[in-house]
């Protein structure tokens, strides 16, 4: 992975990227990649080094070795022009308790210069009640939208969204979901760190897995989603588990009655687990095969890295 | 800034406190200047110490750990335009505490018969620059409360040091030594000049234009954006 060509498609790509805090490794040598035009989202548990892999990237904090390339520019050396070039929605803060959400915007759209109306941008985030509301006074949902849309003052080239839906309650977040779908649809490459999986397979194209500053998945949601169906069964007998799993050849776990396999794409899976349960004379009721959630995914591949780890 | 009540004690506050408290009790050695002709100038520096340093660095402080500059890292201003836009934010305040003080010290009798405007006007910009490069410095780097702290400890030992409201010739002499070469002491010497018409102290030109050049270059050198 770590030797894969940085291609012109790639607007964002990391290699080997450290970070060090005084006695801290918060990211150890990653490499990943981010194709123009597309969602990737980055996501893993806290303190996983997601946030800092996105500070890095979008220059706001330096690394300790490795390089970053964004639209082709490096975010230190190239700082200002990548600046004018991309939008960066930052966890939390950043506004004076006292500004005017109007005003903010007004001050970003010209510290961007390029054209962005903030009038336009605040109907577009839903705040034309709120223009002139002060900062402070402003609810969580309210102030992720206006970071969104100071964000969008860029009128970016690919965006970094850092929990962009955390605190917003479900009218804010279907409107977030929709402004980041249609900011990928016109061709900005949306990086996405997010604790919400559910959010993440809705929207993602490509996933990228942190855990314990290291990359634990790097692939298409569809590879990611294709490669670990779910297969969910129901049965009253007794079963080995160990021996259906080395049957199978795949990760099986038991919840009551319930048998959950996690499958490969092999075609003729459900063929061969039918006929072990017929072959061994066991009840089978309630199969199903299912397009496999994202966290189940998750989990397993947490749990496998942890037990590496150990 | 001047959003907030604190702000307005210290940018106006104190030094027209000042101003008038020590015109009217004559206590203070004049070096031979009426006392409102030795005030008004060291107040003025007091002034643009106060709005260039104090006010600004600990402002700056603040917009740390709220997490502005945080953002606003993000955008393509950079350091040296922020920096230039935030003198250039001191110099309009500073133009109504220029006016505020003349009023005040026209009030309390001062006749700025032989002023030179010009040296007066020159003075407080270069005195901005460097108290500005000062104060972001020390915002630049530390946390917010003890920035706080630091740049009011500060702005006190200039403001006895600095030949403010009492002459550096008062001080021991060790303390003399070390005042004359401080930025406090070339501003408000320049500003006694302008106001009062006596010649121009090249000296104190000299070592107030080398605080503000070493001020301003350190920073927006060691200027950050996150905390």
């Amino acid at each position: 992975m770590n030797m894969r060509n940085s291609t012109s498609e790639n607007a964002l790509s990391v290699r080997n990227l450290v970070v060090d805090y005084s006695d801290l490794r918060a990211v150890g040598n990653i490499s990943f990649d981010a194709k123009a035009g597309s969602v990737t989202a980055v996501i893993g548990p806290n303190g996983a080094g997601k946030t800092t892999t996105m500070e890095v990237c979008s220059g706001v904090r330096t690394a300790t070795s490795g390089t970053v390339s964004i639209l082709g520019l490096d975010p230190q050396r190239d700082r200002l022009e990548m600046n004018s070039r991309i939008g960066v929605m930052l966890q939390d803060g950043g506004v004076y308790p006292s500004a005017r959400v109007g005003e903010v915007l007004e001050h970003y759209c010209n510290l961007f210069g390029n054209r962005q109306r903030a009038s336009d941008l605040i109907l577009a985030v839903d705040l034309g009640s709120k223009r002139k509301a002060t900062w402070r006074k402003l609810s969580g949902g309210e102030k992720q939208r206006l970071s969104l849309a100071l964000a969008l003052a860029a009128k970016p080239e690919l965006i970094f969204l850092d929990e962009p839906t955390s605190g917003v309650d479900i009218v804010g977040r279907d409107l977030i979901r929709e402004l980041v779908r249609n900011l990928a649809n016109s061709g900005c490459t949306v990086i996405l760190a997010t604790h919400e999986l559910d959010e993440a397979q809705r929207m993602a194209d490509h996933v990228v897995m942190f855990n314990h500053g290291r990359l634990i998945a790097d692939s298409s949601l569809q590879d990611l989603l294709g490669t670990n169906q779910t297969v969910t069964l129901r049965t009253t007998n007794e079963i080995d588990l160990t021996a259906l799993a080395q049957h199978m050849n795949c990760h099986v776990e038991q919840n009551g009655t319930e048998i959950r396999l996690l499958r490969s794409s092999d075609a003729s899976f459900i063929a061969r687990l039918s006929t072990w349960f017929v072959e061994n004379k066991f009840v089978l009721n309630d199969l199903n095969s299912g397009a496999p959630r994202l966290e189940d995914i998750y989990r397993e591949l947490n749990s496998a890295s942890e037990r590496v780890d150990k | 800034m001047a959003r907030n009540g604190e702000q307005l004690l210290l940018l106006v506050g104190i030094p027209v406190l000042l101003l008038v408290f020590f015109s009217q009790v004559d206590i203070l050695p004049t070096q031979g200047l009426s006392s409102i002709a030795f005030l008004v100038p060291g107040v003025l520096a007091l002034a643009v110490m106060s709005s260039a340093m104090v006010s600004l660095g600990i402002a700056t402080g603040f917009e740390r750990s709220y997490g502005v500059l945080r953002r606003l890292g993000t955008t393509p201003l950079g350091t040296r335009r922020l920096v230039l836009a935030k003198i250039t934010a001191t110099c309009f305040i500073e133009i109504g505490q220029l006016f505020l003080i003349t009023m005040v010290g026209l009030a309390l009798g001062w006749r700025p018969n032989d002023s030179n405007w010009l040296l007066i006007v020159v003075t407080i910009a270069l005195g901005t620059i460097c108290f500005a490069g000062i104060g972001l410095t020390l915002a630049g780097r530390l946390r917010a409360e003890v920035n706080l702290a630091a740049q009011n400890g500060l702005y006190l030992v200039l403001l006895l040091l600095g030949g403010v409201i009492l002459p550096n010739d008062e001080l021991p002499r060790i303390a003399e030594s070390f005042a004359q070469w401080l930025p406090s002491t070339a501003l408000s010497e320049l500003l006694r000049a302008g106001v009062n018409g006596q010649d121009l102290a090249m000296k104190s030109l000299v070592i107030l234009g080398v605080w503000s050049i070493t001020a301003c270059t350190s920073a927006v050198n060691f200027f950050k954006w996150s905390g």
